[in-house]
């Protein structure tokens, strides 16, 4: 019971609280750059959740039972990057192959996704927090909903602003700014729900 | 000459946080305090100029294919040296920098330099675009840091000066309460978002005049 509620935590944390573009800046540039449409952020969203969820899975075996076996536990970037860069290949040529639908939706974000630091990130935070494999799979989906989450919200305000007049210095990257740090304000308000 | 333009273009023309906007997930996340954007801004000139360096070195012996991929490696190699070095001699700042120095792999910058200059320019200006654009990036981490330290905990590098207790001794100073909203994520985006709007305001008028 007690495993179930922490596991319960750790999935309420990883999506709102420590959400990781809100409170942990990771995924900043897709987060700004694939956010003008609600539909795009929804197909980025939808990429990266898939790709965090396997690639937590990955990294968290190829450490506990290479590198650590290996006493290797230094190469971890390197190592880390290599998996994630070949698996984003990997689920692109399945996708391809099976889903052309899906590849359709989320072909052109998947390349991306190599250089997105959430991907890395929360492999990195994974080990250093000493999930097991459950909790690691939890953790890496929750990340990834609550960059969704932040992405999807993210666009439909941006949607909205296309349509209002913004002084001409604050237009595109700085009125997104002051957006992000009003909608990070707001998830602040989470802070106080896990102790 | 063609050096100095090189430096410079890294500094000032393209400066990779004000004029590109790329590398944002550090450049948030660490400025909470001026001494944070040193050490993140020499450990990416330290990588930045380095792979630059041999990945113009092997420029002509990647094949086009799979170059991506070797470029990933050999910055990896040079994050993993910058990690070992800052855990053995500057343990405090390694722990404040924590996650975000394996990052350094996957800043955008480090990779969009390989891709669109080292891989196209001799070893000598790969190296000094490294070194441009990595204090470029270093002082713009540095100013952002000021601003946010200053605003949000009253000091500058660490030194008291708004709020109880400020070394300059000025009633008006100790006097005014810092914001702690700044040094909180949300200050972050504000104070990006503003010195970028400041930035457009002032180009916009030198293009007029």
């Amino acid at each position: 019971m007690d495993y179930a509620v922490k596991l319960f935590v750790i999935l309420l944390s990883s999506i709102l609280v420590n959400n990781f573009i809100m409170s942990r800046f990771l995924g900043i540039c897709p987060f700004l750059g694939v956010s003008k449409r609600v539909s795009t952020a929804m197909g980025m969203g939808l990429a990266v959740t898939f790709v965090i969820a396997m690639s937590s899975v990955i990294t968290y075996l190829a450490h506990h039972f290479i590198l650590v076996k290996l006493n290797m536990e230094y190469m971890q970037t390197l190592a880390f990057i290599l998996i994630i860069a070949a698996l984003v290949q990997f689920v692109e040529m399945v996708i391809q192959k099976t889903s052309p639908s899906l590849y359709q939706a989320l072909g052109v974000y998947l390349p991306l996704i190599t250089t997105n630091c959430a991907v890395l990130g929360v492999a990195i935070i994974n080990i250093e927090e000493g999930y097991d494999l459950l909790q690691t799979l939890i953790n890496g989906t929750g990340s990834a909903l609550g960059f969704t989450l932040a992405i999807v919200l993210f666009a439909g305000i941006r949607e909205r602003l296309e349509q209002s007049d913004i002084p001409k210095p604050m237009q595109g990257f700085p009125i997104a700014m002051i957006t992000a740090g009003l909608m990070s304000v707001a998830f602040l308000g989470f802070q106080g729900l896990i102790k | 000459m063609k050096v100095k333009e090189v430096l410079i273009n890294g500094i000032v023309k393209e400066n990779p946080t004000f004029r590109l906007v790329l590398g944002m997930c550090p450049t948030l996340a660490l400025t909470t305090a001026a001494i944070n954007g040193v050490g993140m801004g020499l450990a990416v000139v330290f990588v930045l100029a380095l792979s630059n360096l041999f990945i113009s070195l092997l420029r002509n012996f990647i094949p086009a294919k799979v170059r991506i991929p070797a470029f990933v490696v050999i910055i990896a190699a040079f994050v993993t040296i910058v990690d070992m070095v800052m855990h053995a001699y500057t343990p405090g700042l390694y722990e404040a920098l924590g996650l975000y120095i394996p990052l350094i792999v996957v800043n955008c910058i480090i990779l969009a330099r390989a891709e669109s200059f080292a891989s196209k320019n001799g070893p000598f200006l790969s190296f000094m675009d490294g070194v441009g654009m990595g204090i470029g990036f270093t002082i713009a981490l540095v100013i952002i840091g000021i601003i946010r330290e200053l605003l949000g905990a009253g000091s500058i590098f660490g030194y008291k000066i708004l709020g109880e207790g400020s070394i300059t001794g000025l009633s008006f100073l100790s006097n005014i309460e810092p914001a702690i909203i700044m040094i909180l994520p949300p200050g972050a985006f504000f104070t990006l978002g503003l010195l970028l709007a400041l930035l457009n305001k002032l180009t916009d008028r030198k293009k007029q005049a």
